[in-house]
């Protein structure tokens, strides 16, 4: 029987002057994530984006949790989005969607 | 819990706006305690006022002075002059002479090398052995990976592994600082500790190099500095007063 991959969650604040989207933020951490360990790397990562949270302002994403530290230095290292300057800080990690709207 | 430090915050202390946002940022990311490289021609008024700015943002301040030797005399005399009005002295290497030096000088705590010039990198197998008898740690900071590009991050990267595996080896402390100039290159500590990973460095030393290793330099530097320390394990507990 194959075994079920699991994910790990993250909850990610975007701090920019202009509102940013939901498709740009996973754009921004794709093509981060490819600058920093190319396509071989992205494909292990198996980034989707869950949802926006618009009262706390945050995004959810997910990946393998295998590549969760990889996935969490390409997140710290954006420093822009569609050419406007922005950053993005990881303010939660779980295994489930229900502990992480707990811990954020 | 981890209590983080962040060893090198550069903030602008001519803007005084801009100061105080950097510090609270600093306390909203998640750190403890701040140290913020001063001008050695500062007066006690701008420390106080450092000090009240960090108060309100429920951060402890620490001060640090950045040297830059030409050569080793100089750094020695910098030494004499400064060691005991700071809490934290680094010292950038800019020859093999004076990385030398700093390294076996107890009263250095902190290694800083270029970063846009790998050339002057000296931290090599008898620098590390120098630096872990002289307590001395290997600074690395972190906005230099953010901020450069393609090859010259490539080049960076490749340099830092070699020198954290030759710091693991000699069991030289490391310093993990952000170097950051402004609120756009100021990271949590655990993605700071997720960037380290780009240069093989472990989680857990990651965590302890932003957390344990700066505090125990701190607070060994605060010990030194206050009144009642005579010499390392001997402190005045208490002073006879005559009626």
């Amino acid at each position: 029987m194959i075994k079920r991959e699991k994910r790990r969650y993250l909850a990610i604040e975007v701090a920019s002057e202009q509102p940013v989207d939901k498709q740009t933020v996973l754009g921004a951490v794709q093509a981060s994530v490819i600058r920093l360990f190319g396509e071989y790397g992205a494909s292990k990562t198996n980034l989707k984006l869950i949802k926006y949270v618009p009262e706390k302002r945050q995004f959810v994403i997910c990946c393998s949790h295998k590549m969760l530290e990889k996935v969490r230095a390409a997140i710290a290292s954006i420093m822009e989005t569609n050419g406007e300057s922005a950053t993005m800080h990881v303010v939660g990690v779980s295994g489930t969607l229900k502990a992480l709207s707990k811990k954020t | 819990m981890k209590r983080f430090a962040d060893l090198h915050l550069r903030v602008p202390l001519e803007d005084q706006t801009k100061t105080e946002s950097m510090i609270r940022k600093a306390s909203e990311l998640g750190y403890s305690l701040v140290c913020i490289p001063i001008s050695p021609q500062v007066t006690k008024e701008q420390i106080s006022q450092l000090k009240h700015t960090c108060n309100d943002a429920k951060v402890d301040l620490a001060t640090r002075v950045n040297l830059s030797p030409r050569n080793p005399n100089e750094l020695l005399h910098s030494l004499r002059r400064y060691r005991r009005r700071f809490e934290i002295v680094a010292v950038r290497c800019h020859t093999k002479n004076v990385a030398r030096q700093a390294a076996k000088d107890r009263r250095v705590d902190l290694l800083q090398f270029s970063v846009t010039n790998l050339r002057k990198r000296f931290f090599d197998e008898s620098e590390a052995e120098l630096a872990s008898q002289a307590f001395s740690s290997l600074e690395i900071e972190l906005a230099p990976i953010l901020q450069l590009t393609s090859y010259s991050r490539i080049r960076l990267l490749s340099r830092l592994r070699k020198e954290v595996a030759t710091a693991e080896r000699f069991k030289v402390p490391i310093t993990l600082s952000s170097g950051a100039t402004d609120e756009q290159s100021m990271r949590r500590p655990h993605d700071y500790a997720a960037l380290t990973t780009l240069f093989d460095l472990p989680i857990s030393s990651a965590l302890k190099a932003l957390s344990e290793n700066p505090w125990v330099t701190v607070e060994r530097n605060r010990e030194k500095l206050s009144s009642s320390y005579l010499a390392p394990g001997i402190r005045v507990a208490g002073r006879r007063t005559d009626d």
